[in-house]
């Protein structure tokens, strides 16, 4: 075992990506979560106060909107508007879900 | 062009108009500066003697900034005109432009950047404006046209090419009527779309003008730019004025025949490069599509999620696709009963053409 770990060092966890939903109120506070208790909650509030940040610059650019959805390479990131608040969906998906996944632009 | 030109202040506040007259004597053109405390005064004054730019505060007792404007516009509309107000509202910004002032500066930017508003009024004391529309700062007349029935308003747009006169009539957002040169509605608005420059103004609207044009302006648009691409002559040199006047027609139908409301292009590292179409809100869109970058890179970063593909929102009034490619992000707008399933694909299709 000493012989294992002195040639194979560990290595540090890789992030799993978030999955599930989350309720937040228009102050930013997590009202129900579905995400796992273990993934990083400072990971969870900047992805809160980012959505929050949008809605509210969609609002001052004259683009109210009722909900968006990100789409990275890996990750989608869904809210909807809930008076000031939001409901927010992480969907990991590593591979296409459909036949008319994007392509990578 | 006259050896100086006249410019008229118009300010409520004595101490300010002082102030102005002083920053503005240091203007390499040396114009002569008349100050007015009252809309009244100024208009009687314009009446009177030949201006080149008036300089409008906003807030002010019985008559307002708004209201000289408006009829300066009317009355005067080859005079320039700029606002300078202590009134940071986007709305007055906003209102003010709508009647075709040149330029909206803050006291503030002045006191802060005297010499950058001494450029600016310098630059618009020399312009001929021998391209363009004026009447909206830096708007095609297709830009006017379209924000006239995207905004479904009602008037009756008056545009002057030197001698020639053309009027269009606009009712609820639709285009009823065109005169130009002799000719009347589809005949006239084709007339007045080959048109590369000249000055517009906004008359009442004529609710009983007689409808002449059942045509849509996008299926106007559409074969307007048909012609002029058919026109177009292959061998021959264009000019750069040529050039831009085919390539915003050639813009607008792409837009119209795909369906989309409007698109904004704005680049991701230099924030002044916008380029939009079928909105009136093109900075703070533009403003907004940076910051959705910005955001996005962020999380992906801290998210490890990889690269940003694409986000899309929606609305009451409509669906929304930002696309970043390139050095440049595209907001595309598209109707709320637009397939949502269709939109990454059309946009990409329209983007794809947007820059070619």
């Amino acid at each position: 075992m000493g012989f294992l770990t002195r040639f194979f060092k560990s290595h540090a966890a890789v992030q799993q990506l978030p999955a599930g939903s989350l309720t937040v109120n228009r102050d930013g506070r997590v009202v129900t979560s579905t995400i796992a208790s273990g993934y990083p909650q400072g990971l969870l509030r900047d992805i809160v106060r980012d959505v929050l940040l949008l809605f509210r610059q969609a609002r001052e650019a004259q683009m109210p909107l009722a909900e968006f959805s990100i789409h990275f390479a890996s990750l989608r990131i869904t809210a909807r508007e809930m008076r000031g608040g939001a409901v927010i969906f992480l969907s990991p998906h590593t591979v296409p879900t459909t036949p008319s996944q994007p392509d990578r632009l | 062009m006259e050896s100086h030109h006249k410019i008229l202040i118009l300010d409520d506040e004595a101490a300010w108009l002082e102030v102005n007259r002083e920053i503005l004597s240091q203007l390499p053109s040396k114009p002569e500066i008349r100050t007015v405390n009252t809309g009244t005064r100024a208009v009687a004054l314009l009446d009177a003697e030949p201006f080149r730019l008036l300089i409008c505060d906003l807030k002010m007792p019985k008559m307002d900034g708004l209201q000289v404007l408006s009829i300066v516009r009317r009355r005067f509309p080859e005079l320039r005109t700029v606002v300078l107000t202590a009134l940071e509202d986007e709305e007055f910004r906003s209102r003010a432009y709508a009647l075709g002032v040149d330029l909206f500066w803050l006291k503030t930017d002045i006191q802060q950047n005297p010499q950058m508003f001494l450029d600016c009024v310098e630059s618009l004391l020399g312009r001929d404006m021998e391209t363009g529309f004026r009447g909206i700062q830096s708007k095609s007349l297709m830009d006017i046209i379209q924000m006239e029935c995207l905004s479904r308003s009602s008037a009756v747009l008056r545009i002057t090419r030197g001698p020639l006169v053309a009027r269009l009539w606009i009712q609820e957002g639709e285009l009823i009527d065109a005169e130009a040169e002799g000719a009347r509605g589809e005949a006239a608005f084709r007339r007045i779309l080959a048109w590369k420059s000249g000055t517009f103004e906004n008359l009442s609207a004529e609710p009983k003008r007689e409808r002449t044009i059942f045509k849509s302006v996008n299926a106007l648009l559409l074969e307007s730019a048909q012609n002029i691409d058919e026109a177009a002559n292959p061998t021959g040199p264009e000019s750069v004025e040529e050039a831009d006047h085919r390539k915003t027609i050639w813009k607008l139908a792409l837009v119209a025949r795909e369906g989309a409301e409007f698109v904004v292009a704005s680049s991701t590292e230099r924030q002044n490069e916008v380029d939009a179409w079928g909105t009136q809100c093109a900075g703070q869109l533009a403003a907004w599509t940076r910051r959705v970058a910005e955001v996005a890179k962020r999380l992906s970063d801290r998210l490890e999620a990889g690269p940003l593909l694409y986000v899309v929102g929606d609305s009451v009034e409509r669906q929304v696709l930002l696309l970043p490619r390139d050095e440049k992000s595209y907001l595309v707008a598209w109707p709320p009963d637009a397939p949502a399933d269709q939109l990454f694909e059309k946009t990409k299709k329209l983007v794809a053409s947007w820059d070619s």
